[in-house]
């Protein structure tokens, strides 16, 4: 029991590496901040491409969509941050680690919201331009806000996936929390760190996994 | 007789219909229609399931393509490349067989939307004229319920507010009432009136044959893509001089 604490609870290694693992803390934190919306509306905007029904944009989308989500996301990681130097495009650290993520989870999202907008029948889409409405204004306000409601759940589960692959970003020594946890290990030869990593996680998604279920049964309710 | 026209209003017709032809795939559907609609006149168009009449209609809006032939709205030729079909379209109410509410708007939502984003009004002047719509169709207490909290006939009614709210030239109907139980026909039946009433010309596609008799200026028979006979409803139902015709009605009045 003595060793369990000693390895994994041990309190003045936690007191003294705290302040280093909460600058990691809000590295992640700012880090779901941007992919998170960006993955949202890059996949959007991917499925709605494919739902035009032009068959040459229709292709480019499968393609893409195809490609990232069967390139090993860390492989895209580690080509992003260290490749694109290479070629003379000289991005900041952030930058690249959030192009690299956005280009993964948009094709996730994207999916997601494709079924969604396929579950929508067409006769809302006929009422819809029977007024008058064009493709886009339908698309907004009509299938839209019933796609996503209907992919709710989906859109959940993978927002909490997207955030906690954030982490990965620690293979290209991008200082988010899963990074500091690895590097307080490494200096305090001791694992307390990546128990605190976790309950930091914790701390971030537990509110979230909370939040958007309450959002979801709402939303179910309205309809 | 293609090309017969109702004495209701002399004038340039509202709908004006010529050898439209419409095909899916090998299957022709439409074979050559003429059809002239005049301002104020109520035309129902009535045939077997498969003779096309659903077709003709949704062509007349372009959410079908036609093939070929032509079609002039109040004046406009809607296949000409020229023309802004999303304009045009808001001058034609269309009205389905499956109401096609938007579920995540309240009935006033639905009737706003294409005021606020098609006609343009500020949200106040559209609720205005919402409001103004959803009371013509006897709803006006029901602005702030959703689709699901309706019945079936109320939700028709909130869609026919919803197309008349644009203040449409012409009124497409499509099977209006075929998916509605028998005792909520009347209510939806009853607006149509009202709305014939008021001058609104009408095109109609339903079962409903006595609204038809008591009720429209002309009835077109289609059977197979084709106008097959046309007349004043008396005629139609009373002495009609083509066999299919008769048979049509002969099988719709002995069920």
């Amino acid at each position: 029991m003595d060793a369990i604490i000693e390895n994994f609870f041990n309190v003045p290694i936690m007191v003294k590496m705290f302040p280093f693992l909460l600058s990691g803390f809000w590295w992640t934190i700012k880090l779901c901040l941007l992919v998170v919306p960006l993955g949202i509306v890059s996949g959007l905007a991917v499925a709605m491409l494919y739902a035009t029904h032009i068959r040459v944009l229709k292709w480019l989308v499968i393609i893409y969509v195809d490609f990232f989500r069967s390139f090993p996301p860390l492989v895209l990681l580690v080509f992003v941050y260290y490749g694109l130097p290479l070629v003379g495009l000289e991005l900041p650290a952030l930058i690249s680690v959030v192009v690299a993520f956005m280009l993964n989870t948009s094709s996730y999202y994207g999916e997601i919201f494709r079924a969604g907008i396929e579950s929508i029948p067409r006769g809302q889409w006929e009422a819809a331009r029977s007024t008058g409405l064009t493709w886009l204004q339908t698309m907004v306000h009509v299938v839209v806000p019933q796609a996503a409601r209907n992919v709710a759940p989906d859109l959940t589960s993978n927002t909490l996936e997207v955030m906690k692959f954030t982490a990965l970003a620690s293979v290209v020594s991008f200082p988010e929390l899963l990074r500091q946890a690895q590097l307080a290990q490494g200096l305090t030869y001791n694992p307390t760190p990546l128990i605190m990593a976790a309950g930091m996680y914790l701390v971030l998604l537990w509110p979230i996994v909370r939040l958007l279920s309450r959002m979801e049964r709402r939303m179910l309710a309205v309809r | 007789m293609p090309g017969t026209r109702g004495a209701v209003t002399p004038g340039p017709p509202i709908l004006d219909v010529r050898g439209l032809r419409k095909s899916f795939g090998p299957l022709e559907v439409l074979k050559g229609i003429d059809l002239l609609v005049d301002p104020q006149e109520l035309v129902f168009v009535i045939g077997p399931s498969g003779s096309g009449k659903s077709t003709l209609l949704r062509c007349c809006n372009r959410l079908e393509e036609p093939s070929s032939g032509h079609v002039w709205v109040d004046g406009v030729d809607i296949l000409a490349r020229a023309t802004d079909i999303n304009a045009v379209r808001r001058t034609i109410g269309m009205v389905f067989q499956s109401f096609n509410l938007y579920p995540h708007m309240t009935a006033l939502g639905n009737v706003t939307l294409a005021l606020r984003k098609v006609a343009g009004f500020a949200r106040p002047e559209a609720e205005t004229r919402g409001h103004v719509a959803l009371e013509r169709v006897d709803l006006a207490e029901k602005a702030a319920a959703y689709p699901n909290e309706l019945s079936g006939g109320q939700q028709q009614r909130v869609a026919i507010a919803r197309a008349l709210a644009l203040e449409p030239k012409i009124m497409l109907f499509d099977e209006p009432t075929s998916a509605l139980d028998p005792e909520l026909v009347g209510s939806v039946l009853a607006v149509m009136r009202n709305m014939r009433a008021s001058g609104m010309t009408m095109v109609v596609v339903s079962h409903e044959m006595r609204f038809a008799r008591e009720a429209a200026d002309r009835v077109i028979f289609m059977d197979h893509g084709e106008i097959v006979e046309e007349g004043p409803p008396e005629r139609i139902f009373g002495a009609p001089e083509e066999g299919r015709t008769r048979a049509f009605l002969a099988s719709v009045f002995d069920r």
